[in-house]
């Protein structure tokens, strides 16, 4: 294999990996917002439990987040020094606003978030949860500016030629807000809600139906619901703003999500599908005429498609783009119905009456993050072959001087590394949620033990 | 070229970047050193004392790291392409141990087994001082210069050429400065029969840094001429060693009177000047190309445009403070000696 193939699946690799955690921080952090925002306000008890449960579980996240994510901002300069030093003007600005504006506030504020409970006033650790939150949430800004840059480029010009070309800033603030970037700004929060909040819904799902902690789950469970069912509706408009903003600034693109070659005919839009490159067709169930319809509200308006680009400027794997859009939509569907289902079992106060529903949300906290990463999927592979759409072509941007040998190897050791990771992930998750957020005798054991080591210090 | 108060702005951003790094190195550097001392505890309320010593604090920390690789990246596009992808193992094991060690700082309190918590001790001990060998060895290689080609692309190869007599005796000197700084950190943080251990492992750290430190400067002015050119020329300069030789034997001089907060001052002071020696030698280049001196990655052939250093500069102005005000805070939350009973969440 060569230098770029295996480049490609170590980001691929790393960041997808990476991206398991992010959300569920952004999300958790949410929840944790609201629980310990109820807590410091009406003073009962379980809120304040449920904040520090969900305290826990957001620190495993967190963690890895942080470590994971270092690896991306080095990889650019390791395995990608030709990007590096087209992009930096711009794409560098962005990362180090990333540290000085949300980073740096997150990770500061962390310390007292997790350990600063008897250390600090609680409006003051409340401030702390709030700046990890909000923390969190300007870091998808800037890196989802980044990347939007990168689908969408703007506020730019390109200096010197060859090797030495660069892109420079021209107009920061258009390069910020470049054609993309709000539209998928608030389609990956809302991911993000999404999948801290079916993580959290999971979980009080799951103590319902074995009778643990009922009292407080039910509560949790209603708030999140909320929280589920909002952000699944509005991820649809988020949803349908990306598509239409990629069929205007990324034709191609949006040609392969649909399986659509025709350089121009009414396109339709598929349910499901299978595309045959070679015959140049989909076989599938389709609405015919639809994604004319979607975009331009006409059945019959021809929409751009795949061979009105030359071969070299198409993505090449039109099938694994068209399979991965299709399924995050199939999911966000599913996750509308189910969410909005409940708010209705809710509003009949049957909510906690069908176990098979309670079932079916322990399990469905898999599906946001499967969402969100076939959407990162969908839009990384649909933009190639550029890594920076129409300037800079993926087989240009890698380090000359890395050899196939040091990519194999760093791409091995990643692998051994970030399966120990997740297996770590995964026990002490499990272990957090079978022990469960402190019942109310766990929970005063540590002021009893305090008053008792106080007695007996004083005798 | 546009000036700020007589200064370029590659020189402005030089320095901006050159602070950030210097403040890693100093944060981070006494967790690496607390570390690196880890598997010298042998009790297991030491090593969680020890840890507890860093917990709510390494990840801000670890924000300048973040911070100073952003702004690398951004200000000098060029360097950052060609020093990361010519150190391409070197970088990519510190990525490695930076997950180790910040999982093992998480991970270990989380089970009570001996077994578990040992392995996480070894884990977090080997990764502090690997990435304290490590950020020297880079160093190193920049102080030593590389083969660099007209398009400021590295021409060496290999999977072994990072590691060269300079490099590695940078990176033991590396080991050494941040065991001597982590020790007088963690004499802050404790009492009892644990300071009294750690007030005998600095004055091990403190002869092993200044051994490996004359060491390693030795071998510089007999192989590495092109770092002197700076001080011969501007005789001036040579001040700046001695400060850092002032600033050096400081240290024992206040370890022996127990005024540890000044003792950490001056240590942090020498990973600073130790920084500025290093930026001197440098200016105003970033990366020497040992076969062809024209080939040599400059802060002006590296740097990005200056409007975006104008740019970045506004983000330091106002981001900067905000760093500081939360460090502030925080340290100022977590404040004295570490009690294990009323820590934790």
């Amino acid at each position: 294999m060569d230098v770029e193939i295996l480049s490609r699946i170590q980001f691929a690799f790393t960041v997808a990996f990476h991206y398991i955690y992010p959300p569920l921080s952004i999300g958790i952090g949410l929840l944790m917002v609201v629980f310990e925002s109820i807590y410091i306000r009406t003073k009962k008890k379980e809120y304040e439990v449920l904040a520090k449960f969900w305290t826990k579980i957001f620190a495993i996240t967190f963690g890895i987040g942080v470590v994971t994510g270092i690896v991306m901002e080095f990889e650019f300069g390791t395995n990608w020094a030709t990007y590096s030093r087209y992009v930096g003007d711009i794409f560098g600005s962005a990362l180090a606003a990333e540290g000085i504006f949300a980073f740096a506030l997150e990770s500061s504020a962390l310390g007292i978030l997790l350990f600063g409970w008897n250390r600090v006033k609680p409006w003051v650790h409340l401030v702390a949860t709030w700046a990890v939150f909000l923390g969190s949430m300007f870091s998808a800004v800037w890196i989802v500016v980044a990347n939007s840059w990168q689908q969408t480029p703007a506020g730019y010009h390109i200096v010197g030629e060859g090797m030495q070309a660069r892109a420079e800033i021209v107009d920061f603030w258009e390069m910020v807000f470049n054609p993309s970037s709000l539209d998928r700004l608030t389609h990956v929060w809302l991911g993000a809600f999404l999948a801290g909040a079916f993580l959290i819904l999971s979980v009080h799902a799951y103590y319902i139906i074995r009778g643990k902690f009922v009292v407080m789950s039910k509560k949790a469970f209603k708030i999140t619901l909320v929280v589920a069912a909002v952000s699944s509706l509005a991820q649809l408009f988020t949803g349908h703003n990306s598509a239409e903003g990629v069929s205007v600034n990324q034709p191609a693109k949006l040609a392969a999500l649909e399986g659509h070659f025709n350089a121009d005919a009414p396109a339709d839009l598929y349910l499901f599908g299978w595309v045959d490159k070679e015959k140049q067709e989909v076989i599938g169930l389709k609405l015919p005429g639809g994604l004319s319809f979607m975009l331009h509200q006409n059945f019959t308006t021809p929409v751009t498609g795949l061979n009105a680009f030359p071969e070299e400027d198409r993505p090449s794997q039109v099938n694994a783009v068209f399979q991965f859009y299709h399924l995050m939509v199939a999911i966000g569907m599913f996750l509308i119905v189910l969410s909005l289902f409940a708010l209705v079992q809710w509003k009949r106060g049957k909510l906690f009456e069908n176990k098979w529903l309670l079932w079916t949300f322990v399990f469905t906290a898999i599906l946001p993050q499967l969402a969100n990463q076939f959407g990162w999927f969908a839009a990384e592979m649909g933009r190639q072959p550029w890594v920076v759409y129409g300037l800079l072509r993926t087989s240009d941007a890698l380090s000359k001087s890395v050899q196939a040998n040091q990519v194999l190897f760093s791409l091995i050791l990643f692998f051994i590394v970030y399966t120990i990771l997740l297996l770590l992930f995964i026990y002490l998750m499990n272990k957090a949620i079978q022990k469960g957020p402190s019942s109310e005798i766990d929970f005063d054991e540590g002021s009893l033990n305090k008053e008792i080591a106080n007695v007996i210090s004083k005798k | 070229m546009e000036t700020l108060f007589g200064l370029d702005y590659p020189t402005w951003w030089f320095l901006v970047v050159g602070g950030l790094f210097s403040g890693y190195a100093i944060l981070d550097g006494f967790d690496f050193g607390a570390g690196a001392w880890h598997m010298f505890f042998k009790r297991d309320s030491s090593r969680e004392t020890a840890l507890k010593a860093i917990d709510p604090t390494w990840h801000g920390n670890e924000v300048w790291l973040v911070i100073g690789g952003g702004t690398l990246f951004a200000g000098f596009p060029v360097f950052y392409g060609t020093l990361f992808s010519a150190m391409y193992t070197p970088f990519i094991l510190f990525l490695l141990f930076i997950i180790f060690r910040g999982i093992s700082i998480k991970f270990r309190n989380m089970e009570e087994m001996p077994w578990w918590r040992k392995m996480w001790d070894w884990s977090y001990s080997i990764s502090s001082i690997m990435l304290a060998f490590l950020s020297g060895v880079v160093l190193g290689n920049i102080l030593n210069g590389m083969p660099l080609d007209e398009n400021f692309e590295y021409v060496g190869a290999g999977f072994f050429e990072f590691l060269n007599p300079f490099s590695i005796l940078v990176g033991v000197t590396s080991i050494a400065l941040f065991m001597m700084h982590g020790a007088v950190y963690l004499l802050l943080k404790t009492e009892g029969q644990l300071y009294n251990r750690i007030q005998g492992f600095l004055k091990r750290g403190m002869a092993f840094f200044i051994i490996s430190y004359l060491v390693t400067t030795a071998y510089g002015l007999f192989y590495l001429d092109h770092l002197l050119i700076v001080f011969i020329e501007n005789k001036i300069l040579f001040v700046v060693p001695f400060l850092v030789f002032l600033s050096i034997a400081n240290v024992p001089r206040l370890a022996s009177k127990e005024k540890y907060g000044w003792a950490f001052i001056f240590t942090s002071l020498t990973i600073a000047l130790l920084l500025v020696i290093v930026a001197f030698e440098l200016y105003p280049r970033l990366l020497w190309s040992n076969a062809i001196q024209a080939n040599s990655i400059t802060i002006y052939n590296a740097a990005a445009s200056t409007k975006t250093l104008k740019i970045m500069m506004g983000f330091v102005a106002v981001g900067g403070p905000l760093v500081l005000i939360y460090s502030y805070f925080v340290y100022r939350t977590f404040w004295g000696k570490v009690d294990l009973k009323t820590e934790g969440y």
